[in-house]
């Protein structure tokens, strides 16, 4: 166990934050009424929030090693553990769904008028096995975590969902399951060659080319469906367009990054040799998913089909911040996913609280709302600059992390990622001066009521992130160095100014 | 150099931002809101005016806001050649304020507290990009400008002003995001840091990184020059015309002063504090910068010649008139360099003038185009009066402020090595281009006929409130042009 630090706590703080949730959902079963449903779901989310705080206060910044460690036997004979145990890339990400939790539950206040406590439920379950994803450090516990993900996914999009949302959580199922069945097969793969399940005793092994090429592409088709990149992402917009508001901020906050976290964890450090050999393709894929985002959102009239499309399109950065190896490019891309999940869970939200009033996500019918709405399209404007990457909101420093890692070894693939840049400008300015002026024959939009205090309380906080992240993202950033530097030399590319696998790949 | 930490940068630019948010929130009250406006515009002057001394003594302000990485700040710096810009920028805001009031009640126009929210927020762009340490500030600056004035642009919400607007922040965010944004990257890439230099001669790249890099450090600067199309440089110079449909004390403060200055003056900027001096004499990059904005110069004038609607030709004239700074500074020689940057203040006390004349015009007799203005002069003589004065200096014609700019160009050109020749002939042609198109305007106004069955009825001068700025403005291109030491005082500070 040198890898891991156990937990010096009064109390097992990874278990008790992922599955507080869970236990909130049993109660939950035996609490009638649809108000208290509500008011009991966004207590325990609030609390699972406060009590994942203290992770920040006591994490360790200057070690790569997996902290607040635990460790349990759990079916011996096939040397499977209850491990649990987070690092500097994961911790960022379990804060960010804690914290989004509460507003997802009062995000769905209003626009969840039937079983109501079976859609919380629903939310709770879905909390318990997201976190479990990120602190899970043996196979077994991981993959089944991640398939616990999709049942109540399934559920939030097929029963609360659009009209067509029958359609949409089935190929939603469809494709995370065909990845996922992958996914299992590579775990296999390597518990035979290792003879354990877990993770980290899989990095750094001496596996044959040959071997690491399949696995690679095994875990690359699960994690790429999920991130989704193209062109694995044609489940993504049909789902997020019939999902409620929650499962939206859900599906685009946290599970998106599940496949880039799933890049970091299990493609770079377990197969580096591989990664090193598709290195090229991946860039390219993910130019063509910025590009690709990019100008299908610009055709858009459904709004969320719109954000939708630009999170294929930031998404694509991701991968690319991934993928180009250096420090500035992955510790671009953490942040980066921090990013997309406060800027578009917000823009979710955003559009969700037109939904509600109009019950309409048809760009054209919301034009010129910003007379009537006027503390409405001050958020959105916010959150739509903070999504074009405008400097001085959080996704400018992510993006800027990205190119330039980009630029330092990749500059005609970084290059082609500008016009994305550009793109995104495009997009969300149109549909910001849509929204806030219309044209010269606007619908009429005077019955509009402004946003309410509940609204106001989901916007804010994730606002007021958009600008710490922005203009002062040490407190982020540091967190991750360590793991980051960690990560790097296990792939074999020396961190920093050292020789880098372009000069090595390509002439 | 001395440096000094003070806050007094961060105040000035914060000035405008509360401005803004107080003018937003007493919309209810014009007369309140209109003070606000003006308590922003005297507080933000007297800030700026109370740091000349200390930066015409040789010291530098700086304050550091945010540090987001290393390399990367948010920090404002304020020295002689950000005094250029924001001494003028500032002083105009206030002459803008009793304008704009003058000329939105005039007009009953609608929406009028965004408007001047709006006008606030431009200033805090400006004012930011002034006092801006760095790349990244000034581009945060510089964007913020972009946002903030596309409501303004827009402001008469019908088809033109939305075409209008959108043509403008078309060119505009596209420029920036597809030029300047990598070509910061990468200079943050290849230097580390973003920060621009203590003097306009070493630049920030070293040998070695210009050496190992001879190919992208040139293409960086291409990119700089258009990245930043607020310059108005063709290809990319279109925007400013759309965006005239813009009410005219937009175009007259933003158009000819804030925006358009941001413009050149973040293009100038990094041409001497980023590239410098030394490595674009060494990449042989200013005469071919030169030659380019030449053709700028001359075709602006050419078209403006053509247009009858007087915003059309005053904005065609502007687009001109910016290619001089940089034409001049890409002189590379230390009096093209002053002529340039000195041009920053000289044509923006003039070009306010023009435009705020043809508001005033458009207020009082609702006529655009000047084929209808024959014989309006002698109907509203103090408008056209001003109106000629600054025509003189646009003209470059002694004694009004454009003259110490071409004095300096043409000394600047002749300092040249080589190439003098052809500098000298395009100004020359420009000039002659300058008398042909704005002549006519006020020999016709005062001695034209009118036109026929056109008696001028009931139209007299504007409102005071309008005529009296336009007078300050016109005054000071004569005092400046009489005694110029005052901006050449900061330029010269500039080139040592």
């Amino acid at each position: 166990m040198d890898f891991l630090i156990m937990n010096s706590m009064d109390f097992s703080i990874l278990s008790t934050v992922m599955f507080l949730p869970l236990a909130g959902a049993l109660v939950l079963l035996f609490i009638p009424g649809d108000t208290a449903a509500k008011n009991w779901a966004l207590l325990v989310t609030i609390v699972t929030a406060l009590v994942s705080l203290p992770l920040y206060w006591n994490f360790d910044i200057t070690t790569a090693q997996f902290q607040f460690g635990e460790h349990i036997s759990w079916i011996p004979s096939l040397n499977i553990n209850y491990t649990l145990g987070i690092d500097g890339i994961t911790l960022l990400l379990i804060l960010m769904t804690t914290l989004l939790m509460p507003l997802c539950v009062l995000g769905s206040w209003r626009y969840i008028e039937k079983r109501v406590r079976e859609f919380m439920i629903c939310l709770l379950i879905m909390e318990t096995s997201m976190l479990g994803v990120f602190m899970a450090l043996d196979f077994v516990l991981f993959y089944i975590l991640w398939e616990a993900m999709l049942i109540p996914m399934y559920l939030l999009i097929g029963v609360w969902g659009g009209p067509r949302k029958i359609y949409a959580s089935i190929k939603f199922f469809l494709y995370t399951l065909a990845g996922s069945v992958m996914l299992l097969v590579a775990i296999i793969a390597l518990y035979l060659k290792t003879g354990s399940f877990s993770i980290p005793a899989m990095m750094g092994q001496e596996y044959s080319s040959n071997f690491q090429i399949w696995v690679f592409l095994a875990f690359f088709l699960a994690f790429a469906i999920k991130v989704p990149m193209f062109p694995f992402h044609t489940w993504l917009p049909a789902a997020h367009v019939e999902a409620p508001t929650a499962g939206s901020v859900i599906l685009a906050s946290v599970l998106l990054k599940m496949g880039t976290y799933g890049f970091l964890r299990f493609c770079l450090p377990i197969t580096p040799e591989a990664t090193l050999t598709f290195v090229p393709y991946i860039l390219w894929l993910s130019v063509a998913g910025i590009l690709y985002g990019g100008f299908t959102a610009l055709a858009q009239q459904d709004m969320k089909k719109l954000i939708a499309y630009s999170s294929v399109g930031h998404m694509g950065f991701v991968t690319l911040g991934i993928f180009v190896l250096n420090t500035q490019g992955v510790e671009g891309a953490i942040l980066q996913m921090i990013n997309h999940g406060v800027t578009t869970g917000a823009l979710f939200l955003c559009v969700g609280m037109i939904y509600e009033r109009t019950h309409s996500r048809e760009l054209s019918k919301a034009a010129g709302l910003g007379t009537y709405m006027p503390i409405y399209v001050t958020f959105l404007a916010f959150f739509s600059l903070s999504s074009l990457a405008f400097p001085g909101t959080n996704s400018f420093v992510g993006e800027f992390l990205i190119l330039a890692g980009g630029f330092a070894d990749y500059k005609v693939i970084a290059a082609c990622a500008i016009p994305g840049a550009i793109l995104a400008a495009a997009y969300m300015f149109r549909m910001l001066q849509r929204m806030v002026w219309g044209g010269t024959q606007n619908p009429d939009q005077s019955k509009m009521v402004d946003l309410n205090m509940r609204e106001i309380v989901i916007l804010a906080p994730l606002l007021f992130f958009v600008f710490w992240i922005g203009l002062s993202p040490a407190p982020f950033m540091d967190v991750m160095h360590a793991s980051v530097s960690h990560l790097l030399s296990q792939v074999g590319v020396v961190s920093g100014d050292g020789l880098s696998v372009a000069q090595l790949m390509i002439p | 150099m001395d440096t000094i930490v003070s806050v007094k940068p961060l105040l000035a630019v914060m000035t405008a931002l509360a401005g803004s948010i107080l003018v937003m929130m007493s919309g209810r009250k014009p007369n309140i809101r209109e003070s606000w406006s003006f308590i922003a515009a005297v507080t933000m002057f007297s800030i700026i005016a109370s740091m000349i001394p200390t930066i015409l003594s040789g010291k530098t302000l700086v304050y550091q806001l945010f540090k987001i990485l290393p390399g990367l700040t948010v920090t404002f710096r304020v020295d002689a050649f950000s005094m250029i810009f924001a001494v003028v920028a500032s002083f105009l805001w206030i002459l803008a304020v009793f304008y704009s009031a003058g000329y939105m009640r005039g007009l009953h126009e609608h929406a009028q507290t965004r408007f001047n929210t709006c006008f606030a927020l431009s200033l805090f762009g400006a004012i930011g990009v002034a006092f801006s340490d760095n790349l990244f500030t000034m581009y945060l600056f510089y964007e913020i400008v972009s946002v903030c004035t596309y409501p303004l642009v827009a402001h008469h919400q019908d088809e033109e002003g939305y075409q209008g607007a959108k043509k403008y922040i078309v060119y505009l965010t596209t420029t920036a995001k597809g030029m300047l944004l990598p070509a910061m990257i990468l200079i943050y890439v290849l230097t580390g840091t973003l920060d621009f230099a203590n003097n306009i001669n070493t630049g920030i790249f070293t040998q070695a990184t210009v050496d190992a890099n001879s190919i992208l450090v040139p293409v960086l600067y291409v990119f700089c020059i258009f990245g930043f199309a607020k310059n108005g440089i063709m290809p990319f110079h279109n925007w400013l015309p759309g965006a005239m449909v813009a009410p005219t004390p937009v175009s007259a403060l933003l158009h000819a002063v804030a925006v358009v200055k941001v413009g050149v003056f973040c293009t100038t900027r990094v041409m001497l504090y980023v590239f410098g001096v030394d490595l674009m004499s060494a990449l042989n990059l200013g005469v071919p910068t030169a030659y380019f904005v030449s053709f700028t110069i001359l075709m602006a004038s050419v078209i403006a010649l053509s247009k009858d609607n007087l915003k059309a030709r005053l904005a065609y004239s502007t687009i001109s008139q910016l290619s001089y700074i940089i034409l001049g500074v890409a002189l590379l020689t230390p009096s093209g360099i002053e002529g340039g940057l000195v041009h920053i203040a000289n044509h923006a006390f003039s070009k306010i003038t023009l435009f705020f004349c043809a508001g005033a015009i458009y207020v009082a007799s609702h006529k655009k185009t000047i084929s209808e203005m024959s014989g309006l002069g002698r109907t509203m003589p103090f408008t056209f009066a001003a109106f000629g004065i600054a025509s003189l200096s646009m003209i470059g014609a002694p004694p009004v402020a454009g003259f110490v700019t071409k004095w300096k160009l043409l000394v600047g050109a002749m300092e040249m090595p080589s190439h003098s020749i052809g500098i000298l002939l395009v100004l020359l042609a420009s000039t002659l281009l300058n008398v042909g198109y704005f002549a006519p305007i006020t020999f016709k106004a005062f001695f034209g006929k009118r036109p026929a069955g056109e008696a001028y009825a009931g139209i007299k001068e504007a409102p005071l409130t309008m005529v009296v700025p336009i007078m300050i403005a016109a005054l000071i291109s004569v005092i400046i042009g009489i005694y110029p030491d005052f901006m050449m005082n900061f330029v010269k500070a500039v080139t040592g």
